[in-house]
């Protein structure tokens, strides 16, 4: 509880500067909006409003700011508006049975969440693969590393749509598959990375224990340096599954998916809807933080148990 | 002594190529270790007292010279598991149990389930850590882990015990309980032990044949066989023997030094 001050000033400092942003950033089409239902403003036409400043606008329509905090199709919607509509598209669904319809962000949470996951397990295969190649292989290393670094210098954005349209070529159909890889893409390095470094933690007194056993190579890997690598494996996984989900939303982005909540960010946008796109960003971001948690509880419990933590 | 020493260095010498050029960490070593010998080398840091015992238990490469551990070269030693090694640090796995980490290498050797209870408990008497075995080491002192060390290394029943500066980072009243243990343990086992150290009362104290080096290059400056007892309670440091070993120990480690103090 110590912590709960500290954490809820952050928390109203972010709520206070975004609604103190509500007001400049909706103003301009908030004013465009009332000229069109008959109301005089100060500049009169939209041309001359463009050559003056937000502020001035607020504060010489004193009486329209109210409106900028009530509208159907904000620049920038309020926290309670995002609030409501991310309510009305889940909690609200889910109470009247309509948990798993297309409207639904509960529905399009699930497609998402399903390719992070299959792109999380497959990345993380991949990095702990690569990882253990690298530690017990001086060609891989010197080979493989750079490679992975380079991997992850190239836009995302620029190749999931390529990934995509490979995909389809190899007569891929199901969208999962795609999505899952570009997912992948960007959660195999971390995990490889952090299992490069946990696997070559152990100190070197350690693995001259083991040469005085005549201990083989691979009985050193199980009974040493795969324990010792397990605190930088979930250090990674946290990063990981994050760069999963990112990975997924981009992979729903330009490919004309109609699922996922990547997908309802570009309809959003094509719609012109934003309170969906607040929507959804913020259901990616709790689902991001669901992932993390979750992972973070299994780390903290399991180094307990291994008599790692701290 | 009719029988062949269980290790025998001739003219050892270690040169290990640096960024900095050559450094000649062992140089000219000869030096015969009977069985049941306690030996202890000591010496101001960087005389190579653990550079040669490392080169015992195979963990490095002399440059020239000859060096036979059992008879054999150190490398067939350590394929045969000849000796039990304790590092200055216990480097006890953290998500071991005491016992689980004194069966760590009786896993690796591949001693059957119940042959490695008997050898845990056993080991875990000598070391007077009996009912320890489920703690984890952080539930343990400093004094204790490096007793689990030691057990580790006694579990699988080497003849030779090579303990580099074990008790170095411990202090003084744990390190004389230690000491005592230690010596009733040789007692009983009748284990060959190489000893590192830079303690001068310790070396006495515990040794059968105190080896006094010097640094730069590291070599054998003299070698002292105690006329000690085997018995030997903690008083005897008060002995005027006991003294008048020290007092030797101490000039060679002077005569050693006495260029670059």
């Amino acid at each position: 509880m110590r912590n709960a001050l500290p954490v809820l000033t952050v928390l109203l400092a972010i709520v206070a500067i975004w609604y103190a942003a509500v007001a400049p950033m909706n103003i301009r089409v908030a004013l465009d909006q009332a000229q069109r239902t008959g109301a005089v403003l100060e500049p009169v036409t939209a041309l001359e409003r463009q050559e003056v400043s937000v502020w001035m606008l607020m504060a010489r329509n004193a009486e329209h700011l109210s409106t900028t905090y009530a509208m159907d199709r904000p620049r920038l919607p309020t926290p309670v508006q995002v609030g409501t509509e991310l309510w009305n598209t889940t909690g609200d669904m889910v109470l009247n049975g309509r948990g798993m319809s297309k409207r639904s962000l509960v529905y399009h949470g699930w497609i998402t969440l399903q390719s992070t996951l299959w792109g999380f397990a497959l990345g993380t295969t991949l990095g702990i693969l690569g990882a253990v190649a690298i530690v017990y292989s001086r060609v891989v290393d010197m080979s493989l590393m750079p490679w992975a670094i380079i991997s992850q210098t190239v836009p995302i954005v620029a190749l999931a749509p390529m990934i995509i349209v490979v995909a389809s070529q190899l007569g891929i159909q199901d969208r999962i598959v795609p999505k899952a890889i570009i997912s992948a893409y960007l959660c195999y390095f971390p995990v490889l990375v952090g299992m490069v470094k946990g696997l070559r933690s152990p100190a070197h007194a350690q693995l001259d224990l083991l040469k005085t056993y005549n201990a083989s190579g691979f009985q050193a890997f199980l009974k040493l340096r795969l324990p010792s690598s397990v605190p930088y494996l979930f250090t990674s996984l946290k990063v990981g599954i994050a760069a999963a989900l990112v990975g997924t939303i981009v992979g729903e982005l330009p490919t004309g998916a109609i699922s996922g909540l990547g997908a309802r960010i570009l309809i959003g946008d094509q719609f012109g809807t934003p309170l969906a796109i607040w929507a959804a960003l913020l259901a990616a971001a709790i689902l991001a933080g669901l992932l993390v948690t979750l992972l973070d509880v299994t780390q903290k419990i399991t180094l307990r148990r291994m008599g790692m933590s701290g | 002594m009719t029988t062949a020493p269980v290790i025998s260095s001739k003219g050892l010498d270690l040169t290990f190529q640096t960024g900095d050029g050559p450094v000649h960490a062992l140089r000219d070593i000869s030096l015969d270790i009977e069985k049941g010998d306690f030996v202890s080398f000591i010496g101001p840091s960087g005389c190579g007292k653990t550079t040669f015992l490392r080169v015992m238990a195979d963990l490095e490469q002399p440059t020239a010279g000859d060096i036979t551990v059992n008879g054999t070269s150190p490398e067939a030693a350590r394929k045969a598991r000849a000796y039990g090694y304790v590092f200055q640090a216990a480097g006890l796995y953290p998500w071991r149990t005491i016992g689980g980490n004194i069966r760590l290498p009786l896993e690796i050797m591949g001693y059957d389930r119940a042959d490695q209870d008997a050898r845990v408990s056993r080991v875990l008497e000598l070391v007077e850590l009996g009912g320890f075995e489920k703690k984890y080491p952080w539930q343990l002192s400093g004094g204790m882990q490096q007793r689990a060390s030691i057990a580790r290394a006694l579990a699988f029943d080497a003849d030779i015990l090579l303990m580099d500066e074990p008790f170095g980072a411990l202090d003084e009243i744990v390190r004389d309980h230690l000491n005592e243990q230690l010596l009733k343990l040789w007692a009983r086992t009748n284990k060959t032990i190489c000893f590192v150290t830079h303690s001068i009362p310790e070396a006495v104290y515990l040794s059968t044949k105190i080896v006094v080096m010097s640094p730069r290059p590291g070599r054998i400056t003299d070698v002292i066989d105690s006329p000690l007892p085997k018995e030997r309670p903690l008083e005897i440091r008060d002995s005027p023997e006991f003294i008048e070993i020290a007092h030797r120990v101490r000039d060679g480690l002077r005569a050693g030094h006495a260029y670059d103090v």
